[in-house]
């Protein structure tokens, strides 16, 4: 208590902070445990990285239902979209933990840093999704990105998996500086880096200041487009998800976009103000984005690569959600967006992971091919792979239709017709590529010539692990439409009990330059 | 209308999965036990229907055996299932025919458990189509049954089955996207009209009724019937939306394309019936005339391409296209002769052609071809097979004293009163074209009966055959004596179905209003009768 008397923080929200804490301790207990760790097992740290996933979990578990609150001067929020994500991001870390193991060994790519580096990971991304304020988020998105950097090019050996690495690194550096002087620009525009400064200085009656932040805003929101795989900045999302081992692809895939689009979310919210600004960029971004990545994975003949254009299709309809919720605030919450994420999210770990199964000791053939007779190798994969791309596709029972009809519903509702009319045509797209590679899977063709040099593994059933993840990815899938009421009770009960959106200082920013954030006072 | 829980339909929608599951956790290798698993199970299902559904009143369009249980109440979607008498003939043929085409399907060699599992798994979603009174229900098992019957195909099909399959998938779920657009737009409607969010078929078409639904956009109705007419239309198939129908006939496995012809095509039309008509009466009746134009060039383009087939399975495929035809002309002539003939057209032709598909597996199964040119003279050595055909041929005929003319005669009869009496603005001209359709269907089926059972045996391989064996003959004789009856008594199918189509007739034609027939009205008749088990 004493402490933040003197640092002038009214609040020091231990609850809030936690997982985040949990994660990055466990992280570093891996570390240290994977440098004592004898060298033929990796069980010991896989138990530490699940195990604080397990407190990172509890923690955030139970401060679902409490009222929202912001604390360290702004810096930490507690709400429900951002305990939902957390808690996405903890699921999905905990399940690619789980059945990564037995794929290292397998790949030769044995490294005990693979934990640390995606707990680590992890808790940048749980950052992003808990903080309204635009250092923060830089924070969050870079110890994320550079641990991403790093486990993409894992597989030293692999020369794709380096250039995946290489070239993620040197891009994401580019959209960081995007975002640097995107925030950069907004504060100079208002001297505050908390988002609740963003409607005086959009709504600023001095021209210059508007303009300031409206540029700093637009550049804020192209680095988040960036991580995000929206057109125009999609392009490194085939390589690097085809490049990187495929367990970091499922890891990247379903980690990156959720933290990213919550804190994109609350920018938005923070910037009602502008909106006629940023509209049309999330109209045509999602329009654009969805039609682009689809197309592309009509012709993609490499299954990691039709997935990696497939996740920019999803961002496309993520966008969608987006657009419908800003077009009318007031009738839509973003519950479809938080439930998208969710079932997107466990449905990629599971289609990735029952792609690791084709991996051979000496190289990994992820073509499209390499899938054909999976049905007739392991039955219960090739079922669960159908019940993965059905997801993705959207077809009913599974967690990816819900996620679709919510969006379809809003974005309806939101009479955003073009945007729901534009995700409907890219669905029936979309068929094509997923019911191909369902083919695939089911029926052997005449095997190539090539495959009596390079055969696709004749593969059991894969490991322990593996099979635990499937099954929860699958079983969660089948199941999600059960999530939904539980998501939205949790969104109401963990409302933000005041919004510090309306009750933002319209004063110049000349005149308040305040030394430090306003501490924002919660009860 | 009272909540029951769970009752004999969700019996019978558990009752398959039950036993698909039986047949994955059935031991070994051996075939026969999973044969017997899931033809067993499958001819329980069918007792249990027969048995279960004896309650039934026919005598009432009310909704009865009714469940509702609210599923995800934030999205008003509701696990709701009702049965009315246009569903208890389908569901009792769903179930009929998924059990007559497992027994067929002892002739499956390869990868059994994965085939009668997914055989099961179908029979579910497509009983689901025909119970769910919930429109996102009902959209969840029209696709539901979209993953088993492409993987059918695809797997068991014949030599160009992957085309095939990806086509009917990609073009039954391109349609049916628009389905679920126009439902959620239209639940967002009522939302807008009654402040609540419901998928609830019954809510909705009562909002319709009293002509609350579309009150706020009327320009909407006709879009949205429009998106749903597209969905449909794709299942029944229509034409110009039929071409994914030939390919996937052709390439399914036996068993697949007797339930493709005699069930799932159902689902359009019975889409048409459930939710087509009396959720959109303005907009179905304003569309009428186009809808019975494409039904008429359906009925002669199909019967004119059928006449051009070299091959057997193919012929009938077309003639499916001709006979579902006939089907949409009734229930597209708002008259109650010609419903109840569209109605029950649609289970003829599932028998019908359900048996001509059985046949030409039977014979596949022997002679490895479907080709005209390798067949002939086949009456001298097959003398039961060939009259078992020719019945099942005149079924599909529609020659007087089998079931398929008394459809045929009520839609056609239907038609020309509509047109008569102006109830639907079409030319009289519309309902004589189609009844030419009559006359083709005869020529190439005539045809195709002479190219195979006549003439000299040029294919050696057809000097060894023998006759059917014995099963075999019982199992046709089911499709026969079904053909029969339902030439002979067809009352026995059409009471009890009569007040149901009736009041969907009613909800076209009768202007909107508080008076205006409704589903769901609780009157004290159809309290006694709702959720009543037995």
């Amino acid at each position: 208590m004493q402490n933040e008397i003197v640092l002038g923080y009214p609040t020091f929200d231990w609850l809030g902070l936690a997982p985040v804490i949990a994660v990055i301790v466990g992280g570093l207990l891996a570390l240290m445990l994977e440098m004592a760790r004898p060298k033929s097992s990796n069980r010991g740290v896989v138990g530490v990285s699940l195990a604080s996933l397990a407190v990172a979990g509890w923690f955030a578990v139970t401060s679902i239902g409490q009222p929202a609150q912001e604390s360290m001067g702004g810096q930490v929020v507690r709400d429900g979209p951002g305990l939902i994500i957390q808690l996405l991001i903890i699921a999905v870390t905990a399940l690619t933990v789980t059945f990564s193991d037995a794929y290292l060994r397998r790949r030769g790519i044995a490294f005990g840093e693979f934990y640390p580096l995606a707990l680590w990971a992890a808790s940048g991304a749980m950052v992003m999704a808990t903080t309204r304020d635009l250092l923060m988020l830089f924070l969050g998105l870079e110890i994320m990105s550079i641990s991403l950097y790093c486990l993409a090019g894992l597989s030293t050996k692999e020369r794709r998996s380096e250039e995946a690495s290489l070239k993620y690194l040197l891009l994401g550096a580019f959209a960081s500086a995007f975002l640097l002087l995107g925030i950069a620009f907004l504060f100079g525009a208002s001297g505050s880096l908390h988002l609740s400064a963003l409607p005086g200085s959009l709504g600023s009656p001095d021209p210059t200041m508007a303009r300031f932040a409206e540029f700093g805003l637009i550049l804020v929101i192209a680095g988040l487009f960036f991580k995000l795989a929206v057109f125009p900045f999609h392009q490194w999302t085939p390589d690097v998800y085809q490049g990187a081992p495929t367990n970091v692809t499922a890891f990247m895939a379903a980690l990156v976009k959720p933290a990213t689009l919550i804190f994109l979310y609350r920018l938005l919210e923070a910037s009602l103000v502008a909106r006629d600004l940023w509209m049309p960029i999330i109209f045509w971004g999602a329009i654009l984005t969805m039609t682009v990545g689809n197309l592309s994975a009509l012709v993609s003949k490499d299954a990691k690569r039709t997935l990696a254009y497939s996740s920019i299709a999803h961002a496309g309809y993520l966008l969608v959600g987006l657009a419908a919720w800003a077009a009318s605030p007031e009738k839509i919450t973003p519950n479809a967006i938080l439930f998208y994420l969710v079932s997107y999210g466990i449905t990629t770990i599971g289609i990735f992971a029952t792609m690791t199964l084709l991996a051979t000791t000496t190289r990994e053939d992820t073509r499209l091919s390499a899938l054909n007779g999976l049905w007739r190798r392991s039955p219960w994969t090739a079922a669960a792979m159908v019940v993965f791309a059905a997801s993705l596709l959207g077809m009913p029972i599974f967690a990816g239709f819900w996620a679709k009809i919510l969006i379809l519903q809003d974005a309806f509702t939101a009479e955003q017709t073009t945007l729901a009319l534009v995700l409907i045509v890219n669905s029936i797209i979309s068929a094509i590529y997923y019911v191909n590679m369902g083919r695939e899977v089911f029926v052997e063709d005449e095997p190539e010539p090539m495959f009596t040099e390079n055969p696709p593994a004749r593969t059991a059933q894969g490991s322990l692990g593996l099979q635990v993840t499937v099954a929860i990815c699958a079983g969660l899938t089948i199941v999600g439409a059960l999530l939904i009421p539980t998501l939205f009770q949790s969104f109401e009960a963990t409302k933000m009990v005041d919004s510090s959106v309306e009750q933002a200082p319209l004063t110049p920013p000349d005149e308040a330059w305040p030394e430090k954030p306003e501490p924002v006072a919660k009860q | 209308m009272p909540d029951t829980g769970f009752g004999i339909l969700s019996l019978l929608l558990a009752a398959p999965l039950v036993v698909a599951i039986l047949i994955g956790l059935a031991p070994g290798k051996s075939h026969g036990a999973i044969r017997a698993i899931g033809i067993g199970g499958s001819g329980l299902i069918f007792l249990m229907s027969v048995i279960g559904l004896q309650g039934f009143d026919g005598s009432t369009h009310r909704f009865q055996f009714v469940e509702s249980l609210p599923l995800i109440p934030q999205l008003g979607i509701t696990y709701k299932l009702g049965m009315d008498g246009i569903s208890y003939w389908l569901v009792l043929l769903t179930t009929l025919l998924t059990f007559l085409s497992l027994i067929f399907s002892v002739y499956v060699k390869e990868r059994v458990r994965a085939y009668f599992a997914l055989m099961l798994v179908l029979e579910t979603a497509m009983l689901g189509v025909f119970l769910a009174l919930d429109g996102i229900l009902f959209y969840c098992f029209f696709e539901a049954s979209l993953i088993p019957m492409a993987l059918l195909i695809a797997v068991w099909g014949g030599s160009n089955r992957r085309k095939a399959a990806i086509k009917f998938f990609v073009y039954t779920f391109a349609a049916s996207i628009f389905l679920l657009a126009g439902l959620i737009v239209m639940a967002i409607q009522l939302q807008q009209a009654t402040g609540v969010l419901s998928f609830d078929i019954l809510a909705l078409q009562a909002a319709a009724a009293e002509g609350i639904l579309w009150a706020a956009h009327p320009a909407l109705q006709m879009t949205i019937f429009i998106a749903f007419a597209v969905a449909f239309a794709v299942k029944c198939p229509m034409f110009p939306v039929h071409t994914w129908l030939p390919d996937a006939h052709t390439e399914a496995p036996t068993a697949g394309s007797i339930i493709l012809a005699g069930v799932l095509l159902k689902m359009g039309t019975y889409g048409f019936l459930r939710m087509g008509i009396p959720l959109f009466p303005e907009a179905s009746l304003e569309a009428a005339p186009v809808i019975n134009l494409l039904a008429v060039i359906g009925i002669i383009y199909g019967a004119l391409v059928a006449a051009r087939q070299v091959d057997v399975k193919k012929l009938v495929a077309y003639s499916s296209v001709a006979h579902m035809g006939f089907v949409m002309l009734g229930i597209f002539s708002f008259d109650s002769n010609g419903m109840i003939g569209g109605a029950y057209q649609q289970l003829n032709h599932g028998i019908s052609t359900g048996g001509l598909f059985l046949l030409i597996g039977l014979l596949y199964e022997r002679i490895h071809t479907r080709l005209f040119k390798d067949m002939g003279g086949l009456k001298a050595q097959m003398p039961v097979y060939a009259m078992l055909f020719l019945i099942m041929m005149l079924s599909s005929v529609g020659v007087p004293g089998l079931n398929g003319f008394v459809g045929e005669f009520l839609a056609l009869m239907g038609s020309f009163q509509s047109a008569l009496d102006g109830v639907v603005d079409m030319p009289i001209a519309l309902p004589i074209i189609a009844a030419t359709g009559v006359i083709f269907a005869a020529v190439y089926l005539l045809i195709m009966f002479q190219k195979v059972f006549y003439g000299p045996i040029t294919n050696p391989m057809l000097s060894r055959l023998k006759d059917l064996k014995r099963w075999e003959v019982g199992l046709t004789m089911c499709f026969v004596a079904l053909a029969f009856l339902g030439g002979i008594l067809p009352n026995i199918f059409l009471k009890p179905m009569e007040a149901s189509v009736d009041a969907v007739r009613r909800m076209a034609i009768e202007a909107p209003g508080p008076n205006k027939i409704k589903w769901n009205e609780p009157a004290p008749t159809a309290m006694a009768n709702t959720g009543e088990v037995n």
